[in-house]
């Protein structure tokens, strides 16, 4: 099995705080891999260096045996033809309609004629439950809906590889099956590769084939669903049972309580 | 005394570094190979956005501005008796200073402001990143359009202010105050120089509109994607903007009279 995505080493700072401290991840091709951990540990962060918008300090990230880092901005450009990405806000244009917003791509990157492009929209839609909602704006979609057009978008250049960033936070438990299903079928079916960013640790778990759970700028522990929820050890199982305390503490890092109240005496 | 000191050096450097990255910026939509068939229809979409539906502003605007300066030059040029100069008054005002300035600050306010907002809110709603990750690039497709058609709405703008601002003034002095059309018509046209004060009026529009609207794609291009953020950055175009505006007009008014 070969791999589409190499992290090799990756060490990244932001406003001095390290956030990847020497981290190592390899994405299998046509597999969906799942990278979690908590809020605020650079999972976003991650697929930006992935897709080539954040340089890493150190470290080598390769997509398709392609250095991300080391191309220039034309070869990054047609690298990224390659990637799908769905952010979390959806990233939708909201000038446009929800059949422009696929067509988008097809008609920045493609020559293909109108009624072809109409075509493939229409069937990128289909995929995804909406080609009713063609007509639509952005601001009259629901959370749900707006992610599956974004997804529907980001498929429509039939990528290799295609990165979810939290695509199930906030939704209800309907749009959060709908999801789920269509990240699954969707990487089976197109034979994509898929990586999900998220921190909804029983959904994603369901979907993944592999899984790398990151904190502290490192990699905490990784392997099959199944092996991750075995996995004894005790910060990985405080964020997996989501434990409000452990390893990583409830209160943040402070002076003790009591010296804290007695500064605020006046004498 | 060395936290003022502190403060003044990184304010110093965060100063360079946002002319710097500001001046990169300028240098990348200008000196790009322009793609005419998809860069066009683009542009004039923002040609609509900013000159168009700013239109009704500067009409109002130009119109109330010649009226007044009418009525105002009138009563003081009626003094020493010379209410017959209305017309060269209103115009060299006009076309020189006054047609330029109110339209680059009413543009800065107008249409300057709703740019940076525009992209600022793009940029907060994950828009460009997007736009990047599907190998489409934003400058191309939103800063290049945004500032070539504010570069060539400002100076038709003017022109338009000029025009309806010394009809306003003709209807404020021949229709109301009773000069004589032909003396308000035939002294302005002595007056006025097409070289030195028209077209040197319609050049100041162009470095205006050229830094106005540099200015708002900027502020949005960097601003940071919070509510807050996007605020800040509205205010600050408008206000920059305003401020270059008034002190490129005393640079450019120097150069021009000094015969360049």
């Amino acid at each position: 099995m070969t791999n589409l995505v190499e992290i090799s080493n990756v060490h990244f700072q932001r406003n001095g705080r390290a956030i990847f401290d020497g981290v190592d991840i390899v994405i299998p091709a046509g597999k969906v891999t799942a990278i979690m951990g908590p809020s605020g540990t650079g999972k976003t962060t991650l697929l930006r260096l992935i897709g080539g918008q954040l340089r890493p300090d150190q470290g080598k990230i390769t997509v398709s045996g392609q250095n991300v880092h080391t191309l220039s901005r034309k070869l990054l450009f047609k690298l990224r033809k390659k990637m799908g990405m769905l952010f979390q806000s959806g990233g939708l244009f909201t000038h446009l309609n929800v059949f422009e917003n696929i067509a988008f791509p097809l008609r920045e990157h493609t020559k293909l004629s109108d009624d072809m492009i109409r075509s493939l929209v229409l069937i990128k839609l289909e995929m995804v439950g909406l080609r009713g909602a063609r007509d639509l704006m952005p601001s009259e979609l629901s959370g749900g809906m707006s992610r599956r057009v974004a997804l529907a978008r980001a498929i429509a250049l039939d990528p290799q590889l295609i990165m979810y960033d939290e695509p199930l936070s906030g939704q209800d438990p309907i749009s959060m099956g709908v999801l789920v299903k269509l990240i699954r079928t969707l990487n089976d079916a197109l034979g994509l590769t898929s990586v999900i960013v998220s921190h909804d640790v029983t959904e994603t778990l369901s979907i993944a084939d592999y899984v790398y759970v990151i904190a502290n700028g490192k990699v905490i522990g990784h392997g099959t669903p199944d092996a991750i929820d075995q996995n004894k050890a005790a910060q990985l199982r405080q964020f997996l049972d989501g434990l409000p305390d452990g390893p990583v503490p409830f209160h943040y890092p402070a002076k003790a309580f009591n010296q804290d109240l007695l500064e605020g005496i006046v004498t | 005394m060395m936290t003022h000191i502190t403060a003044l050096g990184r304010w110093g450097i965060d100063t360079l570094e946002q002319l710097g990255k500001a001046g990169l910026l300028l240098f990348r939509v200008i000196f790009r190979v322009p793609n005419v068939k998809k860069g066009l229809p683009l542009t004039l979409q923002q040609v609509y956005a900013e000159g168009v539906l700013s239109l009704l502003i500067i009409v109002v605007s130009g119109l109330f501005i010649g009226m007044v300066v009418a009525l105002q030059g009138y009563h003081t040029l009626a003094k020493f008796g010379a209410a017959q100069q209305l017309g060269p008054l209103v115009a060299l005002s006009v076309t020189r200073e006054l047609g330029p300035v109110v339209t680059a600050l009413l543009f800065a306010g107008r249409a300057g402001s709703a740019v940076t907002a525009e992209i600022g809110l793009m940029k907060a709603t994950e828009q460009l990143s997007s736009m990047e990750m599907m190998a489409v690039d934003p400058l191309q497709r939103v800063i290049s359009p945004r500032l070539w058609g504010g570069f060539f709405s400002m100076p038709l703008l003017t022109m338009i202010f000029n025009t309806v601002a010394i009809y306003g003034a003709y209807l404020v002095g021949v229709k109301w105050l009773g000069l004589d059309a032909g003396a308000f018509w035939s002294n302005m046209q002595t007056s006025v120089d097409f070289h030195a004060d028209v077209i040197n009026g319609i050049l100041k529009s162009i470095v205006f509109g050229l830094v106005v609207i540099w200015i708002a794609v900027f502020q949005g291009y960097e601003a940071t994607p919070t509510s807050a953020g996007i605020a800040g950055a509205t205010t600050r175009s408008v206000v920059y903007s305003s401020l270059a505006i008034l002190g490129l007009d005393f640079v450019l008014t120097a150069m021009m009279i000094g015969g360049w």
